[in-house]
């Protein structure tokens, strides 16, 4: 899988577009994080990728075909984790793929796999009010993951969990991507996050939304003391001030 | 460190009021003993004021003279006779308001061409009281049954349009926007989303719109009807049998609390995920 975008701008007002002219080659199998201040269109570049949005301009590819509308070829998680109240945990997950061409007992056995691989096999039964906040949002991604989709897309999912569940979602989320091997293209605001998980981080300018900066971060170790190490805090550093001269342009752009 | 003196304050002399909040709760004992006295002062106010004399009887009749001309229309079968009639027609007449307005207002609350198009023209409809049709349904459709059920459809069709597309309206863009990604279209999203979504919506507004054809089946029955409990009460009133009609009344009371009761449950039923 290889995702394309091809100078590609999006205004949701004629003139004031919110991202202009990106241009973006993500190849397969890359965990890729977006940070930027706000007004940098990171959530609209994910809407696009997921076909919610259409783009004015350019275009997005996936293995060669344009986007042209949502598709389970990309599995979609956001900050509020969005479940169907009513249906179990099971079911949730079960929900993309209960259209022909999954068996009953292929749809069992799939979602019995999903659960297992997001640690919530007892909870199999509840409904999800009954439910953390950090294992709905584990639900809402093993229910994006059901129809093994070549690109997981993941906007701030992590945004409204306390700091240790935080913690344990990123490391839920890369054991994720080694086992399943899906590009995954994630939005947070958060840049340790970014610098902790992104093998590639992308910095957008805001007013229009630009790539910025296109780095790459090589893996620093495993786990979470890693975000200790002082060359963590360098990248770290390096990236919170290209984002914080993005959010100072933007209050001006706006004061002006 | 750094310490930084505020600015002084003036101190109140008198201790701080305490401020009460505007909801309070009350035990499980006390609510029942409210909810006993609720039914039970009303109803000792009626005998005692019956009781005293104060008031003829012909105007107000004792609980007992009541339970009596009720026993009296149990024992001649008049009482379940009118009762079914009543019923009869607030099945067919709600049962047709509820098939027309529930996918109406489905369309309306999801396709965007169906709002604009239907909301002006109901919104309109609604405010004309169902009641002032009914000499104009009584010409068009004569007295028997259909201008009965008519004014029934009438009275419960607009609002419950209207009631069933602001919960349609009500479904989370995001859940939508997820069942798109999981690869449901259009007809798979209403059928396993918005409906299940909104079945506990459309349920609170049959409720509330069944009391509203449980009214009008009665005043339908007080004008040209040959059965009826409406129809009952008219000719009651005709003798001057007020015993008759309190417990008309009452059972009217009793029958719609008990509907009100039935579709409470089924809505707790089905919308045990909500609350």
């Amino acid at each position: 899988m290889s995702l394309r975008f091809e100078s590609v701008s999006m205004a949701y007002t004629p003139g004031t577009p919110v991202l202009e002219d990106i241009d973006l080659d993500i190849a397969p199998g890359e965990f890729v994080t977006i940070v930027g201040a706000s007004g940098s269109g990171k959530s609209t570049l994910l809407s696009l990728v997921a076909g919610l949005t259409k783009p004015t301009k350019g275009r997005i590819a996936l293995d060669g075909r344009t986007v042209g509308g949502p598709g389970p070829d990309r599995g979609m998680a956001f900050q509020s984790p969005s479940l169907y109240p009513w249906r179990t945990v099971a079911q949730n997950v079960a929900f993309g793929l209960e259209t022909r061409g999954f068996s009953r007992q292929a749809r069992k056995e799939r979602v019995a796999w999903l659960l297992d691989e997001v640690g919530l096999t007892e909870h199999a039964g509840k409904l999800p009010g009954s439910l953390s906040g950090g294992q709905q949002q584990r639900v809402s991604i093993a229910r994006a993951l059901a129809r093994s989709p070549k690109v997981l897309l993941l906007d701030e999912p992590f945004g409204a969990l306390d700091v240790q569940t935080k913690e344990d979602m990123q490391l839920f989320i890369r054991q994720v991507w080694r086992d399943l091997g899906t590009t995954v293209v994630m939005v947070t605001h958060d840049v340790e996050e970014a610098v902790f998980l992104g093998r590639r981080v992308l910095v957008l300018a805001s007013d229009p939304g630009r790539v910025a900066r296109d780095l790459r971060v090589e893996p620093l170790g495993e786990g979470l003391e890693v975000k200790r190490s002082a060359e963590f805090l360098a990248v770290r550093a390096q990236v919170e001030d290209l984002v914080r001269r993005e959010h100072r342009a933007h209050l001006a752009a706006a004061h002006a | 460190m750094v310490s930084v003196e505020s600015p002084p304050v003036e101190r109140a002399t008198a201790p701080a009021p305490r401020v009460k909040l505007l909801k309070t709760k009350v035990s499980r004992r006390t609510a029942w003993i409210l909810r006993v006295a609720s039914v039970a002062v009303p109803f000792a106010l009626w005998w005692a004021v019956s009781g005293s004399g104060v008031v003829p009887d012909r105007f107000l009749p004792a609980p007992p003279q009541v339970w009596a001309a009720f026993t009296d229309m149990v024992a001649s079968g008049d009482l379940q006779n009118d009762l079914l009639a009543s019923l009869g027609r607030i099945g067919a007449g709600f049962g047709l308001a509820v098939l027309v307005s529930v996918p109406l207002g489905f369309l309306m609350g999801t396709v965007g061409w169906a709002q604009p198009l239907f909301e002006p023209i109901i919104g309109i409809l609604r405010y004309l009281p169902a009641s002032a049709f009914i000499p104009l349904l009584i010409i068009w459709l004569g007295i028997g049954e259909t201008s009965k059920i008519a004014l029934l459809v009438l009275g419960v069709v607009f609002f419950n349009t209207l009631m069933t597309a602001d919960v349609v309206r009500q479904v989370p863009r995001r859940l939508l926007d997820v069942s798109a990604t999981l690869g449901a279209g259009r007809a798979r999203v209403a059928a396993r989303v918005v409906f299940p979504h909104s079945l506990p919506g459309i349920l609170d507004a049959l409720r509330v719109n069944a009391a509203v054809a449980y009214n009008l089946v009665v005043v339908a029955e007080l004008i040209a009807a040959t059965s009826g409990l409406g129809y009952r009460i008219t000719r009651a009133q005709r003798f001057l049998q007020t015993d008759k009609i309190f417990a008309i009344l009452i059972v009217i009371g009793l029958i719609g609390l008990t509907i009100d009761v039935t579709l409470r449950l089924v809505r707790a039923r089905v919308g045990r995920w909500s609350v």
